[in-house]
């Protein structure tokens, strides 16, 4: 039988790897592959991506009706909401400082370092601390948030433009990690990696957040970004050559499609069906373009997208 | 690999006739190299040139049709491995799998509800593209039978799918005309399947599971025997090695123009996976990676509207943004006392505001202006959302018969633009709305007054 010469990438690149927890916490490490996603055909993928699971500092408001059903209470409490996670199969937990938001409670630093600590003490996982995307109260916040959590290297954001100093300071002087949120724009990202290491923090501690939309909400944008990033870290470009992390929940769980069971079209289907459906192909999309730390809310679709993974790994 | 300007020219006649319209030969190819004319302008090229010039432009990947009336299945001609390299063209068809097995009453449910699926997003309609209908029950007559009642209801272009060339000969006689795709040619049946693929002059599905090496015998057998229109099944099915194989075919494609595979890739999502949204999941890494034909087991909405929506993303030009088509959109349900405003068509700053009002709970009225798919400050800046346009649009619109008021909002991003536009439309106020959508239920709240 014919056999055809299959052509092969020689990557020179490989990502960064970034290693979350640790200081008396099991340990994950993200990066680290030499290859596009899941071809192992010719390099290799020691970290397939991990999962966060979102948990928020107080009980969400407007909360999509699939997800208040899948998490019960267990909202209502970030440790009880923490721990349900770990059921549910988080490698990392993504603490989302909601409160804090200015137009949102605006909570300061004690309530931060409080639900931090309550977090912290409940589960065993990594942890991803999430300001309210505002960059003076991500500052405030997240400092906090930093001190409660010292030497046990979780990751930060927002870091960004306006507020790298700060918080790349912070990660340097705490040993956490930074996570460099840029709007959809490869340069930036770039750029501000650059700006984070000329400040003193290690590559070893940034993980890039190169932003992304859901799926019919700008999803091809975040795609296309992971995928130049990708390609441009294997490379050889050791200013890309970071874990890509991907808020997916978040987006998902605001579009419509996720959200509305009535006074949409009969062709929309089930909202159950299709909110989870649509978590699970936002989240497969960005893995299957490079991303390393996908963050999710539903249970159902984390189960997927766990077995997604595996079976792209080959298990 | 595409030539250059430099390797056209080469072929061509050198005189500077100019008679294709160019005033040198080398101008005239470097049009061709763009693809931006045709070889035949030039009327002093010979066969040998011209034989050489089309055997390197002929698409890496070819395109086949499916189906013959006014609704085909059009794949292939895929030029680049990454849609930000330049984009990817042809979206793949997503058809539904009838067995022959089901019963007449699920076989007419199924195709009604499929033919009939249909959903709008960014103003445009979408819907399925076809059937897959296998010969389960291993009968001729019964599939036949079952090929000729789906096609009497639906004009959806058809696959038909089965092992026996017999089996496949009674189904064709059905539907000879429509150019259905022939699923598929082995190794055991390929010379029965290519001649009947011949006689009706319809695409053939060749599948192998033993190795590219063998599909791309199997191909360069059917292609000598006279059928190019082929699509290939290199038989894998689940999660990794459909995206090992596909990546693999679709680089041997295009980086080693190796023709035995240049063919569209059909892909069976159902049968490596074990539930609807494992289905899903698995149909979606089809459409970003190298599936043209995807066929669906488990159809359902729930399912259909994702996909859809992911092989719109996925194959939208990243040099031509997602353009909502110009016009009056509804936010919830409008009242002739809602609030009007303006945005662009650009579809990402429409999701924004119609998002925003919509949670803010404002049924309102958007005026989608042409900006080319910028959005409200690029748009702006390029000089393609002035004044001028929102006039225009407000009245082409006819923006005044849906609204009783003579109120129109502007984003807060062009607030300089209302002095002119006060000029332009004097019947009616112009109220300048905040820069950020998400600031606008605040803002109605404050300012609109019904």
């Amino acid at each position: 039988m014919a056999e055809v010469e299959i052509p092969i990438e020689k990557w020179t690149g490989k990502v960064k790897e970034v290693k979350l927890g640790g200081g008396g916490r099991k340990e994950v490490i993200v990066g680290g592959e030499t290859t596009l996603p899941f071809l192992t055909f010719e390099g290799s993928i020691p970290n397939p991506p991990k999962i966060a699971i979102e948990v928020h500092d107080r009980e969400p408001s407007g909360w999509a009706s699939p997800l208040l059903s899948a998490w019960g209470d267990a909202v209502k409490d970030p440790a009880a909401w923490a721990k349900k996670a770990v059921e549910f199969g988080a490698d990392i937990i993504a603490l989302r400082l909601a409160s804090a938001h200015p137009e949102g409670g605006d909570t300061g630093p004690n309530e931060a370092k409080a639900a931090v600590d309550k977090v912290l003490s409940a589960v065993d996982l990594p942890l991803i601390v999430l300001g309210p995307g505002v960059a003076e109260k991500d500052n405030e916040v997240l400092t906090a948030a930093s001190e409660a959590a010292k030497g046990q290297r979780v990751a930060l954001g927002n870091c960004e433009e306006k507020n790298y100093r700060t918080i790349g300071a912070v990660c340097i002087s705490d040993g956490q990690i930074a996570i460099a949120k840029t709007p959809l724009d490869i340069n930036l990202c770039k750029q501000l990696n650059i700006m984070l290491s000329d400040l003193g923090v290690n590559p070893d501690s940034i993980l890039m957040d190169p932003d992304t939309g859901a799926l019919g909400y700008g999803i091809e944008y975040g795609y296309s970004i992971n995928e130049r990033l990708r390609l441009a870290a294997l490379g050889g470009d050791a200013m890309t050559a970071l874990p890509i992390i991907n808020h997916v929940g978040y987006e998902t769980w605001r579009q419509k499609e996720a959200r509305a069971s009535e006074g949409v079209p009969a062709a929309w289907g089930d909202l159950e069906e299709r909110s989870v459906i649509w978590e699970e192909v936002t989240a497969s999309s960005v893995i299957n373009a490079g991303c390393d730390i996908v963050v999710m809310c539903h249970p159902k679709a984390i189960e997927r997208v766990r077995s997604t993974i595996d079976k792209l790994m080959g298990k | 690999m595409a030539l250059t300007g430099i390797q056209i020219y080469k072929f061509l006649p050198k005189t500077n006739c100019k008679e294709c319209g160019y005033p040198t030969c080398l101008a005239f190819a470097m049009k061709l190299a763009a693809s931006q004319v045709e070889l035949a302008a030039c009327p002093y090229v010979d066969d040998e040139a011209k034989q050489a010039l089309e055997a390197a432009s002929k698409p890496p990947i070819r395109l086949v049709t499916v189906g013959a009336g006014e609704k085909t299945i059009e794949v292939g001609n895929e030029t680049v491995m990454f849609r930000h390299e330049k984009t990817f063209v042809h979206r793949p068809g997503l058809v539904v799998r009838i067995k022959d097995t089901a019963s007449a009453d699920e076989v007419a449910k199924t195709v009604e509800e499929v033919s009939g699926y249909s959903v709008d997003r960014v103003g445009m309609t979408f819907g399925l593209d076809g059937f897959a209908i296998q010969n389960e029950s291993g009968d001729a007559s019964t599939f036949a039978k079952c090929v000729e009642m789906v096609s009497s209801k639906t004009d959806l272009p058809l696959i038909l799918m089965a092992t026996d060339p017999a089996s496949m000969s009674a189904a064709l006689d059905k539907v000879s005309g429509a150019r259905p795709a022939i699923y598929a040619a082995t190794k055991d049946n390929i010379d029965q399947m290519v001649e009947l693929a011949k006689k009706c002059g319809c695409p053939l599905a060749v599948l192998s599971s033993d190795g590219l090496g063998e599909l791309a015998e199997l191909t360069e057998k059917a292609s000598k025997a006279g059928v190019e229109d082929l699509i290939l099944d290199p038989g894998v099915r689940d999660f990794g090695d459909s995206l090992v194989t596909l990546t693999h075919i679709r680089r041997l494609a295009l980086a080693k123009r190796f023709e035995p595979l240049g063919y569209p890739i059909i892909t069976f999502p159902g049968e490596g996976a074990s539930s609807l949204d494992e289905e899903a999941v698995l149909a979606a890494q089809h459409v970003a990676k190298y599936g043209s034909i995807i066929v669906i087991d488990r159809f359902s909405p729930a399912l259909a509207l994702p996909l859809i929506t992911l092989r719109l993303n996925i194959y939208t030009d990243p040099q031509k943004p997602i353009q909502m088509k110009p016009g009056i959109y509804q936010v919830g349900e409008p009242k002739e006392t809602s609030p009007l405003c303006v945005t662009t068509n650009f579809s990402l700053t429409y999701f924004s505001i119609a998002g925003e009002l919509e949670s803010a709970g404002w049924p309102s009225w958007l005026l989608v202006c042409d900006t080319e798919g910028l959005s409200v400050l690029t748009a702006w800046s390029a000089g393609k959302f002035d004044a001028d346009k929102i006039a225009k649009t407000v009245k082409e619109e006819n923006a005044a018969e849906k609204i009783s008021h003579r109120n129109v909002i502007l984003p807060g991003g062009v607030a300089v633009l209302r002095g002119e536009l006060e000029e332009e439309l004097p019947d009616w106020k112009i109220m300048v709305g905040p820069r950020e959508a998400m600031a606008v239920g605040g803002y109605l709240k404050e300012n609109w007054k019904s």
